[in-house]
């Protein structure tokens, strides 16, 4: 091919995705020819991280640019696709459909706030973060409030959430790896964390952009084929979106028919730990406004404070890029994310529907356990019925699933063939992946950027900041990886965590940092740790017994940490003396697009 | 008034019509979340369920690429846009 990598970039993403597809046809062809599931599986998993591997390879640098920011020079579009991989993790889409299946409107918060965070992206944040030039979040706060004090607490607040997010990323890629190549969960996250490294090590931020825009290519792929072939084979719509409500409404009277009858606290003894029955309305408004405000707005603020978003905005060409690159992040996740309440729609009508032929509720118990998927997602521990009323037949309150079944299963129950089933894992590997790459990268940015060359060796060299760059890399992703093999606690809620923890600490120091020329090193430190130290006070007590206040839960604890933020950054700024003539003149330069970036002409 | 501080003027009234609009669609009509979910919505979905599962979500795409076009504007008007490079 003629002419630079960048200019071809259209061209070379266009064989990969046509490679993928025939890859899929391949593997369709040999299910005919009598392949079994498993090889199918191990094919989609093995062929999908080779691919990964060989871009992260290629994509090897030695210069701090190219490591830290991808040289700079990322097109809108694709850093679009990186951010939205970056961002979509394992939760979002092994997760989610799941979520809305069984919560409904007040799990649709998150779909709200994982969306509406990236207007304050585009607006607050990350076209000044671009003009500043810096290579981490913490570069930012380290310059604009100087000190290398409020630097080390950025770092913190960054490695707290960032930590707490990519256990479950981990996790995650453990979960997927052990069931389509048949490994122990133990063993198996250690292959995700090798397929991770494989990415990220050579090529820094490089390597993870080109990867992460092979995997988002994956991750779509993996889950709009299944929505639209199931709609189509269910007859509820050849384009889902815009055709479901009569699906939407029929659950509403099934619902209506069958009653949410409560079970007692006996009978669901029995239930295997993780696994829910329907016991909330499907498209009614079953939460307080508050409560659906609160969670959405603590991802909106969190979105807005996490390092492995911000710092994909780091990588464009320009301010004027950086702003676009936000709005074609948030369109490739809501391909996504508009697709996730559709599928939980079409699997909880096929399954509760008793008119339709794999509908279960009505039939017989013993029917059921006859059933070839029952049987085989039961031995997976992802579903379960019993007979608690005696009646021999399966009521609605008798039927329980695990959440990621939602996405895993229901390519399975519509009798897609298992080619789907494994595109489903190699997506939900890639989601998984990108996203542990990006946070990854994050904290060992940050140590080996603002801790090692800021603060420790400001004269060490390119080549040793690379090596402790890419060490760093790999302690940290096997830190993580043993704390994901003691599964502590479930995907989702560490997710969430990881939200909270970064708007309690770093919220109000960014964005004020930009727009309040007053804010100073005192008051960011103050904000900071105040913040990060009240936000996680909070989460103790509720997690003990607590009762909290004004609705605050555990989920939402970032809503608490953060007003404490604001309020000290705020009452200490002011108290204490006004930042220098240099720091206000580089906060007026920082407001405009034009002229050279701040970190780079010092 | 500066050159300067025009910009960061309009600047700052870009972003409160932004801030605003974005509010509404991700906040305000929430407060009243049951009451609108007995109307019908596009496509004929119950209304408060649709913006959850589409309409917050597309309003919030195409919010951030008109609030990128106006910005550009006023970088432009002031003479603060980049050169060359997009």
């Amino acid at each position: 091919m003629k002419g630079n990598f960048i200019d071809n970039l259209p061209k070379v993403y266009g064989i990969y995705t046509g490679g993928f597809i025939g890859f899929i046809i391949i593997m369709a062809i040999g299910e005919q020819m009598g392949m079994t599931a498993k090889a199918i599986g191990v094919c989609f998993v093995a062929f999908t991280i080779a691919i990964y591997a060989l871009i992260g390879w290629l994509s090897r640098t030695a210069q701090a640019d190219a490591y830290y920011v991808a040289g700079r020079q990322v097109p809108t579009v694709f850093n679009g696709m990186a951010t939205a991989a970056d961002w979509m993790s394992g939760a979002s889409f092994v997760a989610m459909a799941g979520g809305i299946y069984f919560k409904g409107y007040g799990y649709m918060a998150l779909l709200v706030g994982w969306t509406g965070g990236y207007v304050l992206v585009a607006t607050l944040l990350a076209p000044y973060l671009r003009k500043f030039g810096c290579y981490t979040v913490p570069d930012f706060i380290g310059t604009r409030y100087g000190g290398n004090l409020t630097r080390l607490l950025a770092v913190i607040v960054l490695t707290v959430a960032s930590f707490t997010y990519v256990t479950a990323q981990i996790n995650a890629t453990g979960t997927i790896a052990s069931v389509a190549l048949d490994i122990p969960f133990q063993y198996a996250v250690y292959v995700g964390l090798v397929s991770i490294l494989l990415c990220s090590m050579l090529g820094g931020m490089r390597g993870v952009t080109w990867t992460q825009v092979a995997q988002y290519i994956v991750l779509i792929v993996a889950y709009l084929l299944p929505v639209f072939w199931i709609s189509n084979k269910m007859g509820a719509g050849f384009f889902p979106h815009f055709m479901l409500a009569d699906e939407v409404a029929r659950i509403g009277e099934l619902e209506q028919q069958f009653g949410f009858v409560k079970n007692s606290a006996a009978d669901l003894a029995n239930v295997p730990k993780g696994l829910a029955g329907i016991t909330k309305a499907h498209s009614a408004v079953n939460a307080t406004p508050w409560a659906f405000i609160s969670l959405a707005l603590a991802m909106m603020m969190g979105t807005a404070s996490l390092p492995h978003v911000m710092m994909r905005y780091f990588t464009t060409p320009s301010v004027k890029a950086a702003r676009k690159s936000v709005g074609w992040s948030l369109f490739f996740i809501f391909l996504l994310y508009s697709s996730a309440p559709m599928l939980a729609t079409l699997s909880k009508l096929s399954l509760i529907d008793p008119s339709l032929p794999t509908g279960i509720i009505g039939k017989s118990i013993a029917e059921v356990q006859a059933i070839d998927w029952y049987q085989n997602w039961n031995a997976a521990n992802l579903m379960f019925v019993s007979d608690f009323n005696g009646n021999g037949t399966l009521e609605l309150n008798e039927f329980f699933m695990g959440g990621k079944a939602v996405v895993l299963a229901t390519p399975e129950i519509a009798g897609l063939p298992y080619v789907i089933s494994g595109l489903v894992a190699a997506g939900g590997m890639a989601a998984a992946m990108s996203t542990a790459d990006g946070l990854i990268l994050a904290i060992a940015n940050a140590i080996s950027h603002d801790v090692y060359y800021k603060i420790i060796d400001p004269k060490a060299e390119t080549a040793k900041r690379l090596v402790v760059a890419r060490v760093l890399l790999v302690v940290i992703g096997f830190a993580a990886a043993t704390i994901a093999a003691l599964e502590i606690q479930g995907i989702l809620g560490s997710v969430i965590w990881a939200f909270d923890f970064a708007m309690s600490g770093l919220f109000f120091p960014l964005v004020l940092g930009v727009w309040w020329k007053r804010a100073n090193k005192e008051g960011a430190c103050a904000g900071m740790a105040l913040g990060l130290l009240s936000g996680l006070a909070y989460l103790i007590w509720v997690r003990n017994g607590g009762s909290g206040f004004l609705g605050i839960t555990q989920l939402t604890f970032g809503i608490f940490g953060s007003a404490v933020s604001l309020v000290s950054m705020v009452v200490v700024s002011l108290i204490t003396s006004a930042p220098n003539a240099a720091t206000q003149k580089m906060v007026d330069e920082v407001r405009v697009p034009s002229g050279r970036s701040i970190i780079g002409k010092q | 008034m500066s050159k300067q501080a025009q910009h960061w003027e309009k600047t700052r009234g870009l972003l409160m019509v932004t801030l605003a609009i974005w509010f509404v669609f991700s906040i305000g009509i929430f407060l009243f979340g049951a009451e609108m979910n007995s109307m019908t919505g596009p496509f004929g979905y119950p209304l408060t369920y649709w913006f959850t599962c589409q309409g917050s979500l597309g309003i919030f795409v195409i919010l951030i690429f008109w609030f990128a076009n106006r910005q550009e504007k006023i970088d432009e008007e002031f003479g603060f846009s980049e050169r060359g490079d997009d």
